[in-house]
């Protein structure tokens, strides 16, 4: 069977190029231009899926976006993507896809048994049955529910595609290049506004494609063509097909998907798979068109019953017949159009017409064809399971309440019209307040929100002469106001066929004795007897109804049922729709994939990564990198085979005994300058900084406005209006904005200007016993003697011709320094350090031995300083001037602040000297204690004293002030640990502090 | 995404700004005798308010300035911005 459903001469398909595809394993072919469901349809092929609840067998419903049903597991090029719908996929060679929600395969299902138990699976019902007992949920319940139910599977692998993004500023967007879009796109374009015009499709045009009508002479689409290539030759008109705008967002910003290579084979090398597009547009005019909506009968979901303008567009563009023996059921003229195209192309329909004797130019054309037209009749309902056999027709009566006898007559599909949906997503997202139009039975914009226009089907107009001239002049007009220019342009003939008004019949009652289904929403299988139930229950407000009944819930998102959705609650609550209201639409539109989200941000791009100038010489020494915020910083340099412990142990070790240099340029820094630059500082810091000589560093803690820890570390007086500032790594760009808004917003009288020199100055700390004769040896024409540099002092020096600024402070507890030099040198100055220091037994030290060195010393760093604890927490409360005020000052003598037995950083050592003790591990007193075992503290970092050989913690112990010398547990139930430790001064080494002086 | 009018920069995207809070808080002056009422309302009290107000955005990836928006907190509207040394009116 090879495209026996194929036809000759019509379809804008490229008959030259034949594409192999497999679908469910079998071998199938199309043609350049095809979708994945014009193809499959070619072949005959209708049955592509099960359906979510009932596992019923489901075919084709639609031909785009709107597609409830033919929703594939897409394979390309070695990858997977689920719930790819086959109505929007192209066709490429070599395509593979299979069906979704199918065990064991989409002939026979397993899960179709649903459908006999239907009775059983209500609206709510998993709501109803499966609470009891609570505990079967997790255990029975859910992973069998998971199993039957859902659509593809996503795969677990890395995604090797690129996708991006895109900024884009325009005067017009124009979401949709129907007759409006391009009406009012060429308007615009024409009076020079910028304008991009964004179509979904892969082929512009719209309805203009598949209509029977003349624009100035030329047929629809020829005059589409014309318009869209003369746009696309316009410098100020970007033209973008297979691009949805999904999403319209605050101030104008609309976001738009761009399927770059889904269409192809493979991705082109260089390019992306998908662009997201996030455009600010001054004017937005929405021609999203409209959708067709359905009639509501029994088994109105078998395979075969689709949309007539689907029926008509696979025709149309694909050249495909969805039928030989088609029905069209209708309430209005559209249906009329679709027969009379199976009519011209050698195919005999029935129409099936809801009215009585409607009468118009398209429906004399189709009686002059001698098209079979039977008026006032409708489908009761479909028969056949997995194709449409033939159908249950019959008359009905004027009020539209009884049904003549019912007769069944053979056909092989039924395209259904229940008139139009316009498509009002958009404009509903930028918050416009929709109104309902009575003579369409559907929603349409009203009053704007946002700059936001929505023009032809979309606002409900079907005359393409008034859509067209409203389009032309809504691009001209809001062109005019952004440029000011004023080209007329002239309107073109207009030659169309007229249409009468649609009969408001939306669904056929059931006939006696009979219980078919009749679906409202197709891809969640909601009937109309679920809708009923949830209203029996008391489910009154359209947003809970949809939520109990999952109406409109699915990947299509109710395009298709929404409004027949709101006429059975209507109807049944005996309000008219208005009143009932429509669920809210949000964005996206139609779905969007991950990968466009996240763009190229994904792995180490998701976040930028700093590296310091001595980046490459850490890397040539085996340097094991950490993540500290955004920068990269070495671990530990790793020697033979050693792990981090013991090379973070020796490392540590060697700056006790020798010398060792850790690259410290990673700290923030602040160049502050201005005559009133040590009053900012005297109110930043808690400690006193007016009388701070020239030449001196001096350490400062600063505040929140409510007492808590912000930062700390040292700020050196370079000359007499000239600081600079230290930060931690973590906290620097937070200080500088502290910083500036204190100058720009509360003391704007203070002459300081603050700006962030972070990266300007390359850092080495330069620790141990022996850093001054090393120190002496680089500098050898400074005095960098004890008297010469002494503790907190600062000189500049001459790093053989490069100038370097020599700072005597000290994050290690020894004697050291930190040499600072401007980034360009920092290699030079690493590399000097460690030739000059090989005969000290310089070695160097990374971010572990560095914490070590601290936590044995009782430095507080930022695990302490953790947003959480006060100066008395870190005993800090000896730097808090009170002669003085300074920011959070007036919240330190709050209650809780000045308890007795307030909190208090303290030293841990386990009491048999061995047992490490996990960070975040609770301090208990006893670790018997019934749960919730009342909790003293916490330990917040933990080491192995190289001092003195045993592991050693730092802990904010309430009363910590009173514990030393206390017995308590460390309970870790993550670790599943309990350790009796001892509480001891947090100082564990040189607690007099006597060697950064010596 | 809101479209803030820095007034130093221009129509700028959101994300080139850090949210500040209440613009209308003022920090009491230094050295002054206040209750802890007031102290409290400075620090921790604020009002969520539905509707227009005024509030403090930095342009943090631009000129770092700190700025005044007046903005619907309901429909995201943006009224005006002012500089930080210009009085809310």
């Amino acid at each position: 069977m090879s495209q026996s459903f194929r036809l000759e001469n019509i379809g804008l398909i490229n008959r030259d190029k034949k594409l192999s595809f497999k679908f469910n394993g079998v071998t199938y072919y199309g043609y350049e231009g095809d979708t994945l469901a014009s193809a499959l349809i070619a072949n005959g092929v209708h049955l592509v899926g099960r359906s979510f609840k009932y596992h019923r067998p489901r075919g084709f419903f639609g031909a785009g976006v709107d597609e409830p049903y033919a929703i594939v597991q897409l394979y390309r090029n070695g990858e997977t993507e689920p719930n790819i719908k086959a109505t929007e996929q192209e066709l490429f060679e070599g395509l593979e896809a299979t069906s979704v929600n199918c065990w064991p395969s989409v002939n026979f299902d397993i899960g179709a048994i649903n459908n006999f138990l239907k009775i059983f699976l209500p609206a709510g019902f998993y709501y109803k049955t499966f609470m009891w007992p609570k505990s079967f949920w997790y255990k029975v319940y859910e992973p069998f529910i998971r199993k039957a139910a859902g659509l593809g599977v996503a795969s677990t692998k890395h995604d090797k595609e690129r996708y991006e993004h895109k900024y884009e500023y325009c005067d017009l967007l124009i979401a949709g290049s129907g007759p409006s879009g391009l009406a009012s796109a060429y308007a615009a374009a024409k009076n020079g506004a910028r304008v991009i015009l964004a179509e979904d499709k892969p082929r512009h045009g719209g309805t203009l494609l598949t209509s029977e009508v003349n624009i100035g002479n030329q047929s629809g689409r020829e005059w589409a063509d014309g318009i869209i290539s003369e746009l696309k030759e316009m410098p100020n008109v970007i033209v973008k097909n297979r691009s949805q705008v999904f999403g319209y967002y605050d101030h104008n910003m609309l976001v738009m998907s761009e399927r770059i290579s889904d269409h192809l084979p493979k991705t082109k090398k260089f390019h992306p798979k998908q662009r997201l597009w996030y455009i600010r547009a001054k004017e937005v005019l929405i021609s999203s068109g409209s959708i067709e909506r359905p009639i509501v009968f029994g088994n109105n979901d078998t395979p075969g019953v689709m949309l007539s303008s689907a029926a008509k567009e696979y025709l149309k563009v694909y050249g495909v017949l969805v039928g030989r023996n088609p029905l069209i059921f209708t309430n209005n003229d559209s249906g009329y159009e679709t027969a009379i195209e199976f009519k011209k192309n050698g195919v005999d329909p029935i129409i099936l017409d809801t009215r009585k004797d409607p009468q118009s130019e398209i429906v004399d054309e189709a009686k002059n064809l001698g098209i079979n037209i039977k008026f006032s009749h409708v489908v009761v309902a479909a028969q056949g399971y997995k194709k449409v056999k033939s159908a249950d027709i019959a008359k009905i009566s004027d009020d539209k309440e009884q049904l003549g006898k019912v007769e069944s007559i053979k056909c092989d599909c039924i395209c259904v019209s229940g008139f139009w949906t316009p498509t009002i997503h958009l404009a509903s997202q930028s918050g416009n307040k929709t109104k309902f139009k009575e003579d369409i039975d559907a929603f349409v914009p009203g009053i704007s929100k946002q700059n936001e226009t929505t023009l032809g089907a979309a606002n409900g107009s079907y005359v393409l002469e008034e859509t067209l001239k409203s389009s032309f002049e809504a691009g001209q007009e809001l062109s005019k106001k952004i440029t000011n220019n004023d080209n007329e342009i002239s309107f073109p003939n207009v030659a169309e066929k007229k249409s009468t008004t649609h009969d408001k019949f939306w669904c056929v009652p059931l006939p006696e004795g009979k219980n078919y289904k009749r679906f409202l929403d197709f891809q969640n299988d909601v009937s109309v007897s679920d809708v009923e139930i949830a209203l029996k229950e008391g489910y009154r407000s359209i947003e809970h109804v949809k939520r109990y009944t999952t109406l409109g819930m699915a990947t299509d998102q109710g395009k298709t049922s929404n409004l027949n959705g709101l006429q059975l609650v209507s109807n049944i609550e005996n309000k008219v729709v208005p009143n009932v209201g429509h669920t809210t639409f949000r964005p996206p539109y139609t779905p969007v994939s991950i990968g466009a989200i996240v763009g190229r941000e994904v792995g180490k791009h998701s976040k930028p990564t700093r590296k310091s100038p001595m980046h490459s010489w850490h890397e040539k020494n085996n340097a094991v990198f950490v993540d500290a915020g955004v920068w990269l910083r070495p671990r530990y340099y790793k020697q033979g085979n050693e792990n981090l412990f013991e090379g973070s142990k020796r490392e540590a070790k060697n700056v006790r005994t020798n010398v060792g240099v850790c690259d410290v340029t990673t700290l923030g820094k602040i160049d502050i300058k201005g005559p009133d630059a040590a009053e900012l500082l005297n109110r930043v810091y808690t400690n006193a900084w007016l009388k701070l000589p020239v030449g001196k560093a001096r350490y400062g803690v600063m505040l929140r406005e409510d007492g808590i820890v912000m930062d700390d570390g040292t700020t050196t007086r370079i000359s007499e209006n000239h600081y600079h500032m230290t930060t931690t790594t973590a906290q620097a760009a937070n200080v500088l904005s502290h910083l500036e808004y204190y100058l720009q917003l509360v003391w704007p009288e203070l002459n300081v200007n603050v700006v962030s020199t972070t990266e300007q100055w390359a850092g080495a700390a330069i620790a141990g016993p022996k850093s001054r004769d090393l120190l002496q040896k680089l500098f050898p024409n400074s005095d960098v003697s004890n008297e010469g540099l002494p503790f907190m002092g600062f000189i500049e020096g001459d790093l053989f011709g490069v100038k370097a600024r020599i700072f005597r402070i000290s994050f290690s507890g020894e004697l050291a320094y930190e040499v600072n030099v401007e980034s360009d040198n920092g290699n030079f100055m690493w590399e000097k350090i460690m030739e000059v220091g090989y005969e000290f037994d310089i070695q160097p030290y990374g971010t572990e031995a560095l914490s070590t060195l601290r936590i044995e010393m009782g430095h507080v760093a930022g695990s302490e300083l953790d947003g959480r604890t006060i100066p008395y927490d870190n005993s800090l409360e000896g730097l808090l001037s009170k002669k003085k005020d300074f920011i959070g000052k007036r919240s330190l003598n709050r209650e809780a602040f000045t308890a007795k037995d307030r909190q208090k950083v303290v030293g841990v050592v386990p009491l048999d000297k061995k047992t490490s003790i996990p960070e975040g591990s609770h301090l208990v007193k006893d670790s018997n204690a019934p749960l919730p075992n009342p909790k003293l503290g916490y330990i917040s970092a933990s080491c192995w004293s190289v001092e003195h050989d045993n592991p050693f913690s730092l802990a904010i112990l309430k009363d910590g002030k009173n514990m030393i010398g206390e017995k308590l547990f460390v309970m870790s139930p993550l670790k599943n640990k309990v350790i009796p430790v001892e509480i001891v001064s947090s100082h564990y080494v040189d607690p007099k502090g006597e060697r950064v002086r010596s | 995404m809101l479209y803030i009018k820095c007034p130093h920069c221009g129509m700028r995207s959101q994300n080139e700004f850090s949210y500040g809070g209440d613009a209308t808080v003022k920090r009491p002056e230094l050295d002054k005798e206040i209750s802890d009422q007031e102290w409290d309302n400075f620090v921790y009290n604020r009002k969520s308010l539905r509707g227009k107000h005024w509030e403090l955005w930095q342009h943090l990836s631009g000129c770092r300035q700190w700025i005044k928006v007046e903005r619907d907190t309901a429909t995201h509207e943006i009224f005006n911005t002012l500089k930080a040394n210009e009085e809310i009116s």
